[in-house]
């Protein structure tokens, strides 16, 4: 069955770049964003002497990763539901095609996309972004697939519930772009009231930052296993979810 | 020798609505038989559980000898499926399909070119699923469900929406699956479609199957009237068409006379009578019954209603 996914994978990364505003969309506007941000904010401040902890320094570019992987959820939820309408999925499992394989495959699209854009960041970065990028690349590549598969896994379920393709976009956005704001980016969690920051502890994003952040600064792996065992646990939660509510038609 | 498909007792339900009850028929080898009944009535929910796609409440089906349930991915290795209103990604090509599907199939995929050849797709294989038309859509799904040199093939509404050219393009492809030896399941709502195509039928309606046979058994059985309209200005016609044997009734309007009565036969006897009685006639037509007419007569409605 490796041939079929493998087949399925590729298929779909060609389908996705013949799709209009599918590949500026989610792998050029990232990097202009974060390019464009990157000046504006880091005006008037020496490259050379960044002060450790800015927003611009750590921040952005994180902010940047993140938003890639979750663009590349949210276009995993609509095209999951699209498929579902139209009977794709359908189709797709009426062959000796297990029904993971064509869901391994979207995953697989999604993780490359992600990795992709990140590289094209990090390259443009070098070159224009004010506070240069110095972050150990493939740590911190790591370190956003396992953010990005914990997200995608919460995709899955968002997926596996909307009713209608036309709902999924925005109910994905509504679900995460709060996030966000809750995830200790902007806001450091031990700064929150109490309530706010037991709900940035429910909230895999919050994770994801905390590792995000902490490797791009070029902290150890062992400093983070926490949030690597609360990625996984979201991860597997969400898994499980789906695999019970999934609908294929 | 075993039926390909063997299928009794069948129930499907969702929710409180029965969409299937006590089905139970039998399929042969190499031929194409076809389910056939309104929009609605449990074609495809019966299709769906003998291709292992849904699980049937209650009942016993056999494909090949294998339990689409528990045996769904050796099953679908043997046979081919074309579903209802599927579709494919937009922009995928109809080459890439073709290609992916061949893989997913163990045993040697048959010449997918020669199979595209055979289907008219040939200079369609570069082109976008989303800018086929509706015919040459069909027509990928027929290439689809072949790739695999299946054993049995499936069509759930093969040429709904189709033009008439296109659908009776579609009709000799069948055929020709049929000549090849497979063996063709087919569900359909259009009453031409089954008479032309199919072998044996079934009638569903609100998820019972009324009757099955070749569709001429079932227009004997159900519908043994013949008519006979024709056109004469001799006075003496109407009392002697009286007297042919087996006549149930006469009508006339102008000069128009509409002969109506039972058997085979009725058609060379009102001939004889008209060359016995030198029965001068401007014209002549039969109006046999057909499968439309049987469906009418067993379910009181038609099938479009």
């Amino acid at each position: 069955m490796l041939v079929g996914l493998w087949k399925l994978t590729w298929i779909e990364i060609k389908i996705f770049m013949r799709e209009p505003l599918g590949a500026i969309g989610t792998i050029v506007v990232p990097v202009v964003v974060f390019l464009v941000l990157g000046r504006i904010l880091g005006r008037g401040r020496a490259p050379a002497a960044p002060s450790p902890n800015s927003f611009v320094h750590v921040g952005l570019p994180v902010l940047a990763s993140l938003l890639i992987a979750v663009s590349a959820v949210l276009s995993l939820v609509t095209i999951i539901s699209i498929y579902r309408e139209g009977g794709i999925l359908k189709r797709l499992r009426a062959t000796p095609l297990r029904p993971y394989t064509i869901l391994t495959a979207h995953v697989l699209v999604k993780l490359l996309l992600t990795a992709a854009t990140l590289l094209l960041m990090v390259l443009a970065g070098k070159r224009y972004y004010p506070a240069g990028v110095h972050a150990p690349l493939f740590s911190f590549t790591i370190a956003l697939l396992i953010s990005t598969c914990s997200t995608l896994s919460i995709g899955f379920l968002i997926a596996s519930i909307v009713p209608t393709a036309r709902f999924a976009q925005p109910i994905g956005a509504i679900i995460f772009y709060p996030m966000f704001g809750f995830s200790g980016l902007f806001t450091p969690v031990a700064s929150f009231p109490p309530l706010l920051r037991a709900v940035s502890r429910l909230l895999p994003l919050t994770y994801a930052v905390s590792l995000l952040q902490g490797i791009w600064n070029g902290e150890a792996w062992s400093a983070h296993l926490g949030d690597i065992a609360a990625l996984a646990l979201g991860f597997v939660l969400c898994t499980a979810i789906s695999t019970k509510v999934f609908r294929w038609e | 020798m075993p039926p390909v498909i063997q299928v009794s007792g069948v129930r499907k339900t969702y929710g409180p609505t029965v969409a299937v009850d006590e089905v139970s028929f039998e399929v042969h080898l190499g031929e194409i038989f076809g389910l056939i009944g309104p929009n609605g009535a449990g074609k495809t929910t019966t299709m769906e559980c003998i291709e292992g796609l849904r699980t049937p409440d209650r009942g016993a089906i056999s494909v090949l000898g294998l339990d689409p349930f528990r045996q769904v991915y050796r099953l679908q290795a043997r046979i081919g499926v074309q579903l209802q209103q599927a579709q494919l990604q937009k922009r995928i090509k109809v080459w890439e399909a073709v290609d992916l599907w061949a893989s997913l199939y163990h045993k040697k995929a048959i010449d997918a070119e020669r199979l595209l050849e055979g289907l008219g797709l040939t200079d369609k294989r570069d082109a976008w699923f989303m800018n086929l038309s509706g015919g040459q859509k069909q027509r990928l799904f027929i290439a689809l469900a072949l790739i695999n040199d299946p054993e049995v093939v499936f069509l759930d509404e093969l040429t709904t929406g189709l033009d008439p050219q296109a659908r009776r393009a579609i009709w000799d492809l069948v055929r020709n699956i049929r000549k090849r030896g497979k063996t063709v399941f087919l569900t359909t709502h259009l009453m031409e479609e089954a008479e032309r195509l199919c072998d044996r039928v079934a009638i569903i309606e609100h998820g019972r199957i009324i009757d099955i046979d070749t569709p001429a058994k079932l227009v004997d059985r159900h519908c043994p009237e013949r008519t006979i309209v024709l056109a004469t200005n001799d006075p003496s016609a109407e009392e002697r068409f009286r007297t042919i044997p087996r006549v149930e009734s006469v009508t006339s309007s102008d000069s128009r006379f509409t002969i109506s009565g039972r058997g085979d036969d009725l058609v060379t006897s009102v001939i004889h009578c008209l060359s016995e009685n030198h029965i001068p006639v401007t014209d002549f037509r039969t109006i046999l019954p057909n499968l439309e007419d049987v469906f009418l007569k067993l379910t009181g409605h038609s099938i479009r209603e």
